[in-house]
C-alpha cells in the first residue's frame, strides 16, 4: 500500500497535523499495522519536498513545533491519478484496493468506477492466462489455474465490495 | 442497418416488469466472430438484455438491429423464424427434449429448418464428435451426465451454424473441468464458424474466455473495451 498517497488522500478533506494524520490513518487503515510517527514525518517531508503538500501553519508549544500540512493542487492531481490507475493484480492486493475504495468515498470520487477499472484489469490478465492454458501443456494449465483462482478471489471481493458501496460510504462518512 | 461492422446492435433498450426497470437505456453491439461477456450482479438485467437481443422478448422502447433487420419491428413469427435459422441458444440446464435421443436432439433444429432426416443426423453426428460426446448418440438426456448433456446442448446450438450464439450461464451447473472444456469447445467452434457469442455470466473465469466484457448494473450497460 502507498502510505504517501493514503496520507495525501486524508489531507484532501482539510489540513491536519502529523499526529492527526497518524490517528486518521490508524482508524481507517491501520487495524493490522498502525503507522509509526517516524513514518508519518518522513513521508510528509518527502511529500513537502515534491511539492505535493505545503505547511499550512506552525504551532509553537512546550515540545517540538507542530506543523499543520495542507495538500497542494499537484497533490490532489497525484491522488486522483493514483486512484484512477488500476493496481497490478497480485496476491494480498485487498489492503491497497480497500484503501483506494475508502479514500474514493471519503473524497467524493466514483468508487464504483474505480472497481470497474480494476475488474477490467484483472480480466485482461485472466484472458492472457486462459489463452496460455488453451495453447499450453498440462504444466502451463496447472500454473495458470493457480493464478486464475487467486485472481478470481480478488474479483469476488471486488463484486462484493461493489454491492456494499452504499453501506461502506455510510460507514466512512463519504 | 447495424452500425459499421457490427452484426447485432442495440440502442437505448428499456424494459420494465411492473414498476421495476430491468433495462434502463442499454446499448450493445457485437461483431462477427467476437465473444462478448455480459457481466453484472444478480438482478442487474443481464438475462433481460440477452432476451431482448435475441428477440425472445420485445423491449418497451429502443431498437435491436441484426444485419438489415430491425428485430424490434418484426412480428413474433418473423422473429421466431430468425431465431431458428440465425441464432443458437445454450442455457444453464433443462434445454434438451427428454423423450428424444441425444442425436435426435442435435438434429432437431436442422429438421425444423427443413433438412432431410438422414442429412440432419449425419451433421448431428459430426457435431457430437466435435463436442467430444460421440458415444451418447442413442442415449436420452436423463441417461447421461450433466457435463455430457451440456456438450450435447452446445452441439445442438451450433448445428444450424448460427451467426449469433446466446449463452446464458452455460456452465453454471458444471464442475470446473467440465465447465472449462465446454467453454473451450463452444468458443473454438464459434470462432471457427465466425459466429458471435453473447456470453452471460457472473463468473470471472467464464468471462475470461471472451474478447471483451460489458457490465450491466441497474439496467445500464457499461462497455469496458479499451479502458486499460
Amino acid at each position: 500500500m502507498s502510505i504517501g498517497h493514503t496520507l495525501l488522500g486524508l489531507l484532501e478533506s482539510g489540513p491536519r497535523h502529523g499526529y492527526d494524520l497518524k490517528r486518521a490513518f490508524d482508524e481507517h487503515f491501520g487495524q493490522d499495522r498502525p503507522l509509526h510517527y517516524g513514518q508519518v514525518y518522513s513521508t510528509m517531508s518527502r511529500l513537502l519536498k515534491n511539492g505535493l503538500v505545503e505547511v499550512d501553519g506552525v504551532e509553537a508549544g512546550a515540545g517540538p513545533e507542530r506543523k499543520r500540512y495542507a495538500i497542494t493542487d499537484a497533490g490532489i492531481t497525484d491522488v486522483a491519478q493514483w486512484l484512477a490507475r488500476p493496481e497490478k493484480p497480485e496476491p494480498y492486493l485487498q489492503s491497497t484496493l480497500y484503501t483506494k475504495v475508502v479514500l474514493a468515498l471519503m473524497t467524493d470520487r466514483d468508487a464504483a468506477e474505480l472497481l470497474d477499472t480494476q475488474r477490467a484489469e484483472h480480466l485482461r490478465l485472466m484472458r492472457g492466462l486462459t489463452e496460455r492454458k488453451r495453447t499450453g501443456d498440462l504444466a502451463d494449465q496447472l500454473i495458470c489455474d493457480h493464478a486464475l483462482f487467486h485472481l478470481e478471489a480478488d474479483l469476488r471481493w471486488l463484486e462484493l465490495t461493489a454491492a456494499r458501496l452504499d453501506k461502506l460510504a455510510e460507514a466512512v462518512g463519504g | 442497418m447495424t452500425p459499421e461492422g457490427s452484426l447485432l446492435a442495440a440502442e437505448g433498450l428499456r424494459k420494465a416488469y411492473g414498476p421495476t426497470p430491468a433495462l434502463d437505456g442499454a446499448d450493445f453491439s457485437i461483431h462477427p466472430g467476437e465473444v462478448v461477456a455480459v457481466m453484472g450482479p444478480s438482478g442487474s438485467g443481464k438475462s433481460t438484455l440477452l432476451h431482448c437481443l435475441a428477440g425472445i422478448i420485445r423491449p418497451d422502447s429502443g431498437t435491436v438491429r441484426y444485419g438489415t433487420h430491425a428485430l424490434t419491428e418484426l412480428t413474433d413469427a418473423q422473429r421466431s423464424a430468425l431465431r431458428r435459422t440465425d441464432f443458437g441458444f445454450v442455457f444453464q440446464f433443462g434445454q434438451l427434449v427428454p423423450e428424444l435421443t441425444c442425436l435426435e436432439n442435435v438434429a432437431l433444429p436442422l429438421r425444423l429448418n427443413g433438412t432431410k432426416r438422414k442429412d440432419a443426423e449425419r451433421q448431428a453426428r459430426d457435431w457430437l464428435a466435435q463436442l467430444e460426446v460421440d458415444g451418447v448418440d442413442g442415449q436420452r438426456p436423463g441417461e447421461i451426465s450433466g457435463g455430457q448433456g451440456q456438450r450435447v446442448a452446445v452441439a445442438r446450438a451450433l448445428a444450424t451454424r448460427p451467426r449469433v450464439i446466446f449463452a446464458d450461464e452455460p456452465t453454471g451447473a458444471l464442475d470446473s473441468l467440465n465447465g472449462e472444456r465446454v467453454l473451450t469447445l463452444l468458443t473454438n467452434a464459434a470462432r471457427d464458424t465466425n459466429a458471435a457469442v453473447v456470453l452471460v455470466t457472473h463468473e470471472a473465469r467464464v468471462a475470461a474466455y471472451s474478447d471483451r466484457e460489458i457490465v450491466v448494473r441497474d439496467g445500464r450497460v457499461k462497455d469496458m473495451a479499451g479502458r486499460i
